[in-house]
């Protein structure tokens, strides 16, 4: 087998100096941001000593007399109306836990999904009995977050012919803020595979569903063989996405078409090469500001 | 290099000078200079938070998970706060004599647990009830003072991890030799019979998180010593916020906001 090996590179680094005065609104656990008391006290901030101060690194975000402080990096945070996707960890009574990146596991209620056999039907206690008949322990789904609990938790539901059970495909996971929010996060990209942005940062690839079973409500999952074509786009896809991760752009429908466009003079496996990875991502760069501009 | 000496001079003579007249230590330090500390923030991407860092010597890799879910005993579960689960280990090759167990062992488990009480003072676990930290922290190379660079690394892997803090907890080993308190212990000034004491400190307050001795010392000394350790403390913490902001600023850079 033949290995590809380089050399080490130098990190580049950022010069202090030039940029710590222009960058005032970054902070440090114990920064004092405020001793001003007529602010609010938000997420990433405690008071001491009648001192706003803040408690976890990053950029300090003012709405009116609110003042936060958003970290870089942190688990997801859900609120209602997020598409997740997540995976089945635990089968309870009437209910299912599902891992979501989130501070708790999140639950998914037997009365919030879709049953087979119509919107209206009755829940009984056979139904309980045969919840593994549905989701298994380690299935994928996607969901809606429907509410959140007072713990932090989020609360689950799939009452739609787009949310259930994921069947075949790649799951990729990035840091949930490089999502970005739109209205859609379904799309059927034109180069031949759809993808579910979750905003808990789970991206799910898979192939263009063809016609849908209205009946099935979501459970049938389709086990026909991929082609090969489809599944080297869904390949392509997924280092794509990690080449955007790696560089930290947003991603969202368009970004991953640009960064699949500017991909294709590679073959699949090279774009996780450093040096490819930072071409293709410069590429998509440009393509998004000349799209903006 | 300059370990690899004190481990020469150890063994050449068993009474040692572990300060010379002229005020200077074994490894050419002053009294109250700290060792070099080098160190970066997220160093693997599928943990939530980690960190790398070097005091002299001593080399340590911290890794957080969490907060998430109760796993293993669900018994444990606090409803008003989150459990910090902490573990310590030392890699076999991290001393000169080849260790068996990498963790589990008595002195290991008092270590994990010290560092949990480290990290319950600082981390604002009231925010997250029913779930868990988890720290690991691994000793890669032992030359002294590693529960304080295990304490370093893992608030700059805790930062990392964005789980609020109500300041850094830095820590740092002095130890008292010829009325002399002595900074940042090395491992031959460590065993060298100095009676030592280790502190972790919420350098901003100034509270102590943790304060640790297991020698004898006369206490009229026991003063100066904490002056010393407290100023060490400060020390490191300036070197930690440089590091963190350092990283802040590559990091908003990269995302271009």
């Amino acid at each position: 087998m033949a290995a590809d090996m380089r050399l080490p590179n130098i990190r580049k680094l950022v010069s202090l100096s030039l940029s710590a005065g222009d960058r005032r609104d970054l902070v440090v656990p114990g920064d004092v941001i405020t001793s001003d008391s007529g602010f609010m006290r938000g997420h990433g901030t405690y008071v001491d000593e009648e001192k706003l101060t803040a408690s976890v690194a990053g950029e300090v975000q003012r709405v009116d007399k609110l003042i936060c402080v958003r970290p870089l990096k942190t688990r997801f945070n859900g609120e209602v109306g997020d598409v997740v996707v997540g995976r089945i960890t635990e089968v309870q009574q009437k209910r299912w836990k599902v891992e979501t990146n989130s501070r708790l596991d999140s639950i998914l209620l037997l009365s919030s999904v879709n049953l087979p056999g119509g919107e209206l039907r009755r829940r009984s206690a056979e139904d309980e009995l045969t919840m593994r008949e549905y989701l298994l322990e380690g299935d994928l789904i996607s969901a809606e977050v429907q509410s959140v609990f007072s713990d932090g938790a989020l609360s689950l539901h799939t009452r739609s012919l787009k949310y259930g059970k994921l069947g075949q495909g790649v799951l990729v996971q990035i840091s949930p803020s490089l999502i970005k929010r739109q209205k859609t996060h379904f799309h059927n990209l034109p180069c031949g595979a759809s993808i579910i942005l979750g905003n808990n940062g789970f991206v799910w690839l898979y192939p263009t569903p063809g016609q849908q079973d209205e009946e099935a409500g979501g459970f049938y999952t389709s086990l026909e063989p991929i082609s090969l074509s489809d599944r080297e786009v869904i390949s392509r896809l997924r280092n794509c996405l990690l080449a955007l991760s790696a560089h930290k752009v947003l991603v969202f429908d368009t970004s991953v078409l640009y960064c699949y466009e500017s991909s294709l003079q590679h073959q699949v496996k090279d774009i996780l090469k450093p040096e490819v990875m930072e071409e293709i991502v410069m590429l998509t760069q440009q393509k998004l500001i000349e799209q903006e501009g | 290099m300059s370990s690899f000496r004190c481990f020469v001079l150890c063994g050449n003579m068993a009474g040692l000078e572990l300060l010379s007249d002229q005020g200077y230590r074994l490894d050419g330090r002053k009294a109250s200079e700290l060792r070099k500390v080098q160190a970066r923030m997220g160093v693997f991407a599928q943990a939530d938070g980690s960190a790398y860092l070097e005091q002299g010597n001593t080399k340590a890799l911290a890794v957080v998970y969490g907060p998430h879910e109760m796993r293993g005993s669900r018994s444990r579960t606090l409803h008003d706060r989150a459990v910090i689960n902490c573990q310590y280990s030392m890699a076999t090759f991290s001393m000169s004599e080849r260790k068996r167990r990498p963790h589990g062992d008595r002195k290991s488990t008092e270590m994990s647990l010290h560092l949990k009480q480290t990290f319950e003072a600082a981390v604002m676990t009231q925010l997250y009830p029913r779930s868990q930290i988890d720290i690991y922290v691994k000793i890669l190379q032992s030359d002294g003072g590693n529960y304080s660079v295990c304490v370093n690394a893992a608030t700059l892997a805790v930062i990392d991890a964005g789980i609020p803090m109500l300041d850094y907890v830095c820590a740092s080993t002095v130890g008292f030799v010829d009325e002399t308190p002595l900074a940042d212990l090395c491992y031959a000034e460590e065993s060298g019979g100095v009676s030592s004491l280790a502190l972790a400190l919420l350098p901003r307050g100034g509270q102590i998180a943790l304060l640790q001795m297991d020698a004898r010392l006369h206490q009229d000394n026991l003063e100066a010593l904490m002056d010393a350790a407290m100023t060490a403390c400060k020390g490191v913490s300036k070197v930690l916020d440089q590091v963190v902001r350092q990283h802040l600023q590559e990091a908003s850079l990269a995302t271009g906001d």
